[in-house]
């Protein structure tokens, strides 16, 4: 019989052994071959073999274990959701205008109790401002999130990409040239200056990563490198522009909620809505990217395509968050860190975590730009900084030795 | 009835930016239940191959998979007949081994996530590392990595398996334990390629031997008629010793490198068990 007959047959009747091995070895071989013979054609029964370290019973522990570690992040999930809203009820709660307690909570769905002052507070200031403070958090913290994955840097953001340089440059245009897209009203002049730009800068990225091979190490070098150039640009402006429209560009780029309305939440509130089921949709993915591009390729993740679209999602949220509240540094990149913390790298559960954590530290940079300074609202960029770094550094110091 | 499992691979070629790495390999069919080594000098292309088949990099040519042109499939396809092991190390993650072999699952239907996990804590214990199960990867060392990501290749339960380099970074023990999975899951009617640099190892484990040099085949069939003086020296450039033990298999002694001997020949006493012995009477260092 030739070798490939021997071969054919055997594969048929399923031998374990065919061919002499060296004794002692092949016959543990048999006693395992026999004892693992279902391990790979499913069935969740375990087989009844004892070959490796743990039994049937210890693997089932392991398992109901594994289950509690799971249990346990929803938990923390869910934790993190009476976090923010706490946060964002703090925001609420503090202003220069004394509200009541009791009345902004009655006020909220009975504007008609506040006095009429009182309900252009809340409902004009208060509110779209809180309610901005949780939606750029949570935008600039899934896309910080997402960005870190996909291109595999822990210290990508928003930020560090050259994202807020390029909105920024687009605010100058607009503030010292009034130069923008022709056919809007004044007001919306620097904002949509700032989301073209914003865009156009992680667009351009995608347009270089397509036409040399999407490969994170580059993609982070060109975002960094449009950043530098983008800076360039608007010292350059800052240099020309007059003394009043400087000003108007500082203020501008040290990022302020003041300037929420209820337009603006309406339009980031949408841009957050739409993206973040495609977001979840793309976890399981994303987690696999965890562990490498070429592991994540041969488990069957179009690597390329979920790049393609995550970067698509990161550009509408970041662009659309810097370009009402200005440059926010720090929560996009802070808040995916925390979140992996605290549930791990499973984007089931940090991506959730991720925007919980963004929009609470986000809410609570927001009181503390309001009660820093009496009398004074500090602009948000400042204070996020300010505020995060105390909390980063201690879940930090908490895990050091785990990473060691 | 389905076609019996085959792997026939002809004139594959594989050019990455005008420079090709692969020119146009063919192989005699590959059928199931073999564990086939594939071995060569650094550079040969074996890695090249390999991601060929599980679709890493764009390969033209003739390869069928149970008669099915797999260069063709979808990368969902891919993944469901093959299961690949990259030579790379999973990254330093907080994911555990549990998780990350369930994420190389994903492509299965929903809603039988306990059968999922059980199957994956399965395959992991399998492996010998079920008690690291619940450890984040960036706490594993490089070997107890590797065999994670063997678990991560091997969960899919796919019918063709490609290794590249499974125990590069493993103990004895733990090579042995590697190799003789991969004999089982060949031995189950699987397909396996194995990308292994230790020769010995190779012909001990595999039904045959494809040996690659200078991006093409040099020689395929069974270890004894692989491995021989000749092709160490053709290949490697070393001058060898290919002994063969009871078995009939051979298992090769590296002397040096071929041609005239060089200062940094290996040395050749303690081979020889005679000559100047370095230290010791008995040829063996002792501390302490």
């Amino acid at each position: 019989m030739s070798a490939r007959a021997v071969l054919r047959n055997t594969a048929v009747d399923h031998t374990p052994l065919r061919q002499p091995r060296p004794s002692g070895r092949g016959e543990a071989r048999q006693t395992q071959a026999a004892a693992s013979q279902a391990l790979l054609h499913g069935g969740t029964e375990a087989p009844a073999g004892t070959h490796g370290v743990l039994h049937d019973s210890a693997l089932h522990e392991v398992w109901r274990t594994h289950r509690r570690v799971v249990r346990r992040r929803w938990w923390m999930v869910g934790s993190l959701v009476v976090l923010t809203v706490l946060a964002g009820l703090g925001d609420l709660f503090t202003g220069p205008a004394a509200l009541p307690f009791m009345q902004v909570l009655h006020g909220l769905y009975d504007p008609d109790v506040l006095s009429p002052s009182m309900q252009v507070v809340l409902w004009q200031v208060r509110l779209p401002v809180a309610l901005m403070a949780l939606l750029v958090g949570a935008s600039l913290a899934l896309a910080g999130a997402e960005m870190q994955t996909i291109l595999n840097n822990p210290l990508a953001e928003p930020f560090t990409l050259g994202v807020s340089s390029c909105a920024a440059l687009g605010a100058a245009l607009a503030i010292v040239l009034d130069w923008g897209m022709p056919g809007l009203d004044a007001g919306l002049l620097v904002p949509a200056n700032a989301f073209l730009f914003a865009l156009g800068s992680l667009l351009l990225l995608q347009l270089l990563a397509h036409w040399r091979g999407a490969h994170a190490q580059t993609l982070v070098l060109f975002g960094i490198a449009i950043g530098f150039a983008a800076g360039a640009c608007l010292s350059l402006l800052q240099f020309i522009a007059s003394e009043d429209a400087l000003q108007q560009l500082v203020f501008w780029s040290m990022g302020s909620l003041a300037r929420a309305d209820w337009q603006s939440v309406a339009i980031l509130a949408v841009v957050v809505i739409v993206t973040m089921p495609f977001s979840w949709r793309a976890a399981g993915q994303l987690t696999s990217l965890r562990l490498g591009e070429e592991h994540a390729r041969s488990f069957g993740v179009d690597v390329t395509a979920l790049r393609r679209w995550a970067l698509l999602r990161i550009s509408l949220l970041a662009a659309t968050a810097v370009a009402f509240v200005g440059t926010v540094g720090f929560v996009g990149l802070v808040g995916p860190h925390v979140a992996r913390m605290l549930v791990g790298d499973g984007h089931r559960h940090l991506l959730p975590a991720s925007v919980l954590i963004g929009a609470a530290l986000m809410a609570l940079a927001s009181v503390a730009s309001k009660s820093l300074v009496t009398g004074v609202q500090l602009p948000i960029g400042i204070v996020t900084a300010l505020v995060g770094l105390p909390v980063f550094m201690g879940l930090m110091l908490r895990r050091r030795g785990d990473r060691a | 009835m389905k076609p019996p499992l085959t792997l026939q691979v002809r004139d594959l070629a594989v050019s990455y930016r005008g420079h090709e790495v692969l020119a146009g390999l063919s192989l005699p069919d590959l059928f199931a239940g073999e564990l086939i080594a594939l071995a060569g000098p650094n550079g040969a292309g074996k890695s090249t191959f390999l991601k060929a088949l599980a679709g890493l990099v764009r390969a033209t040519g003739w390869v069928r998979i149970g008669g099915e042109d797999c260069l063709r499939w979808s990368v969902r396809e891919r993944a469901a007949h093959i299961g690949f092991m990259p030579q790379t190390l999973p990254l330093d993650t907080w994911l555990t081994v549990l998780e990350a072999t369930l994420s190389a699952l994903q492509g299965n239907a929903v809603g039988q996530r306990q059968s999922d996990e059980m199957r994956a804590l399965q395959v992991i214990e399998h492996l010998g590392i079920g008690e690291l199960a619940l450890r984040p990867l960036f706490q594993l060392s490089g070997g107890q990595r590797q065999l994670a990501a063997l678990a991560q290749a091997v969960v899919r339960g796919s019918p063709v398996l490609l290794l590249d380099e499974p125990v590069s970074a493993l103990d004895l023990a733990h090579q042995w334990q590697v190799m003789s999975v991969a004999r089982r899951l060949a031995d189950e009617g699987r397909i396996v390629l194995v990308v292994l640099h230790d020769l010995t190892l190779a012909a001990q484990w595999a039904d045959r031997i494809a040996i690659l040099s200078q991006r093409n085949i040099h020689s395929f069939g069974r270890p004894a008629d692989v491995i021989t003086d000749k092709a160490l020296k053709e290949v490697w450039c070393v001058q060898a010793r290919v002994r063969s033990c009871e078995q009939g298999r051979p298992y090769v002694l590296v002397d040096g490198p071929a041609g005239p001997p060089t200062q940094h020949a290996a040395p050749q006493a303690p081979l020889h068990g005679g000559g100047e012995a370095p230290a010791g009477r008995d040829g063996v260092l002792h501390y302490g």
